[in-house]
């Protein structure tokens, strides 16, 4: 099968709604044509599609919300691009008051099918402004979706699904993943929310992991395979709705869970995911669930420090040991 | 105060700091092409005259806001190079123990109030230190620096009404150099003076070429005085240019060639150079000193940043909280 890299594969699940769809419209900051978004998964829309519907807008990420609820109520479907997942802090009003609520609240009559497209994660030295994972947040808003895509096949099926959805998305990028590369087929599809893969299958131990974690954690099953065990990896692939089923039928056969995720651990992704398996599967479970995670502070600049906080191979292995 | 009564000494120490921004922006610009500066970087070069134009009307006790783009801030404020460039690459002996990098530094001892990345977030910042400044019943003023893209934060007209319906001592700095990444203005404003926005908000509001120092200092110095005498505060804006890319990757190729070539032409170091040798203010030799001087120490900058540890790891932990 071809491979192309995770950027690629949002752009095409971009490039196809568009197609498909007239509805379809993107807005953000340096999207079009002078820049094509800051990480370039925009690049040569807007000479497709035109400045119309690949446009530019001013630094006003709440207006930006905003407007895409407003055109989605009426009508259309935007996706709209935050530049960097912190700065979706600047817009929360418009995600988590107006487009989570404005189905609920108004008794069901309206409907807000927008995507809110945002990368995070840290690993690149910039520190506290522009280096969180705060999926976390969105998890918490009843009204939104959340999706996590790990590979570029994930990220295209997960894209056209939530563009084609009729509810709010935040659809979680991760910055280092843009260059990594992964099969996609050229032919169409799309992959519901809500349904978990198993990344990897295993009998010994089962780890949850999101986003860059994933990849991490697939690093981590490769080696404890070396050493006889073996890890079941599963990717839960949107955040909410969450697929408990599977996460737990995971559970159930290995009795042994750690959840990784590169937010901070309190109240985070892991959390979540850890109390689920405690309330649903406790007397499966074989041992102490292990979180791997942020520990609660800020993303700092330098190398060194940087790295420290950012939850490793290393790290999981250990608490893969720690559950045996 | 017309600068044409300016002393003889103020005018040097004016060109001595925005040419120790410009080359300390291109050690920084060269250290990064060598690898040695971690993340980012969004220097300062061709806006100098903003800068050094309004911190030369402030007191050490006035305090500054700055943004991505705020080395030449933080050395127009009167901070300390070798930290800075410390900072910059990530040592333990930066202003911010390696924690924050080029987007953030701070330095509060001399009420430099810090350097935010999110784009717009230090207006109402500015605004909050001119309240504290009312309460407390000093006579300090806040100068507040930002970008054109941030005039188009919600932040930016939330705090101009709020400082200008409670009549606080800031100076709202917009450096207007056209571009917001590669957004040039025309495509996010139906507007060509952001100055015009004052009016919304009941406050004065001038446009000043900001290539030239003396322009932005007149300006500053009127606003400034408004300001401590409890006049409420002022819009200015800088009309300015950055000669390199948003960001270290960025070519920058949306700015026409012209249009680049044109404002090269208007470079404010060399504007104020050439003020100085043609009014007889001083004689060539002794700008030489000066360049020369300032190079030494941007090397002894560099060579205190370069000898400097990194942090402990662990001590990514600590500063959490107090
Ligand atoms: C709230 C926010 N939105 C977007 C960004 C990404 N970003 C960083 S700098 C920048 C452009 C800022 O333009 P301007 O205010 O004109 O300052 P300049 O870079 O020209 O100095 C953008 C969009 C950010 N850091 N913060
Ligand atoms: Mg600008």
């Amino acid at each position: 099968m071809r491979k192309i890299t995770y950027r690629e594969a949002l752009r095409e699940a971009l490039r196809e709604e568009m197609r498909r769809d007239p509805s379809v419209f993107l807005l953000g900051e340096d999207i079009g044509r002078y820049w094509g978004g800051a990480f370039k998964v925009t690049d040569g829309l807007a000479e497709e599609f035109g400045d119309e519907r690949v446009r530019d807008t001013p630094i006003s990420e709440n207006a930006i919300i905003g407007v895409a609820v407003g055109a989605a109520i009426t009508g259309m479907r935007p996706v709209a691009e935050i530049m960097f997942g912190d700065l979706a802090a600047l817009a929360m009003d418009q995600i988590a008051n107006q487009a989570a609520k404005i189905r609920y609240m108004f008794g069901g009559q309206a409907k807000a099918p927008l995507v809110v497209r945002t990368p995070f994660g840290a690993g690149v030295n910039i520190a506290s402004h522009h280096s969180q994972s705060l999926e976390a947040w969105f998890m918490h808003v009843p009204g939104l979706h959340v999706a996590v895509p790990s590979t570029p096949y994930d990220a295209k099926g997960l894209l056209k699904a939530a563009i084609r959805g009729n509810n709010p998305v935040v659809f979680c990028e991760h910055k280092l993943l843009y260059p990594v590369e992964g099969e996609v087929p050229e032919g169409e599809y799309t992959i519901p929310f809500g349904v978990a893969d198993v990344k990897r299958e295993g009998e010994d131990v089962t780890v949850v992991a999101t986003l860059y974690m994933v990849h991490k954690a697939l690093k981590a099953a490769e080696k404890m395979a070396d050493e006889g065990i073996s890890v079941e990896v599963v990717d839960p692939r949107t955040l909410a709705p969450l697929d408990k089923k599977t996460i737990i039928g995971s559970v159930k056969k290995t009795g042994r869970l750690v959840v990784v995720s590169e937010d901070c651990k309190t109240a985070g992704v892991t959390a979540e995911i850890a109390a689920i398996a405690a309330e649903e599967a406790i007397d499966y479970l074989d041992a102490p669930i292990k979180r791997v995670a942020e520990p609660d502070t800020p993303i700092p600049f330098s190398p060194p420090l940087e790295q420290y906080v950012i939850p490793d191979e290393k790290a999981i292995i250990k608490a893969i040991k720690e559950v045996l | 105060m017309h600068t044409a009564d300016l002393p003889k000494e103020k005018l040097v120490e004016m060109y001595r700091l925005m040419l120790k921004i410009r080359l300390f922006e291109e050690k920084v610009f060269e250290l990064y092409a060598q690898n040695l500066v971690p993340g980012t970087i969004h220097l300062y070069t061709g806006q100098e005259a903003v800068a050094v134009g309004v911190c030369s009307t402030l007191r050490k006790d006035d305090y500054i806001t700055s943004t991505h783009r705020g080395h030449g801030h933080c050395i127009a404020k009167g901070a300390d190079i070798k930290r800075v460039m410390a900072e910059i690459l990530g040592k333990k002996t930066g202003y911010c123990k390696g924690k924050g990098g080029s987007m953030h530094i701070a330095d509060f001892s001399i009420g430099m109030l810090g350097a935010t990345a999110v784009v717009g977030a230090g207006i109402p910042i500015a605004v909050g230190a001119g309240l504290s400044v009312r309460l407390r019943k000093t006579d300090q003023v806040v100068a507040c620096f930002f970008g054109d893209g941030a005039s188009n934060q919600g932040t930016f007209h939330e705090s101009i009404n709020m400082a200008a319906v409670w009549r606080l001592p800031v100076i709202f700095v917009c450096e207007n150099n056209l571009y917001a990444m590669g957004t040039r203005q025309s495509v996010v404003m139906a507007i060509e003076n952001i100055s015009d926005r004052a009016a919304a908000y009941g406050i004065p509001g001038v446009t000043v070429d900001g290539n030239d120092v003396l322009a932005v200092y007149e300006a500053t110095f009127a606003a400034v005085e408004r300001a401590r005498k409890g006049g409420g505060p002022t819009l200015i804006e800088c009309k300015t240019y950055r000669h390199r890319g948003h960001s270290r990757v960025d070519p920058a190729k949306y700015r026409p060639k012209e249009e680049v070539a044109a404002w090269l032409a208007r470079d404010p170091v060399k504007r104020l150079k050439e003020k100085l040798l043609q009014s007889n203010v001083v004689a060539e030799n002794m700008l030489e000193q000066i360049e020369k001087m300032v190079s030494a120490e941007i090397e002894e900058a560099l060579k205190y940043a370069l000898e400097s540890p990194y942090p402990a790891p662990e001590e990514a932990l600590e500063d959490v909280y107090v």
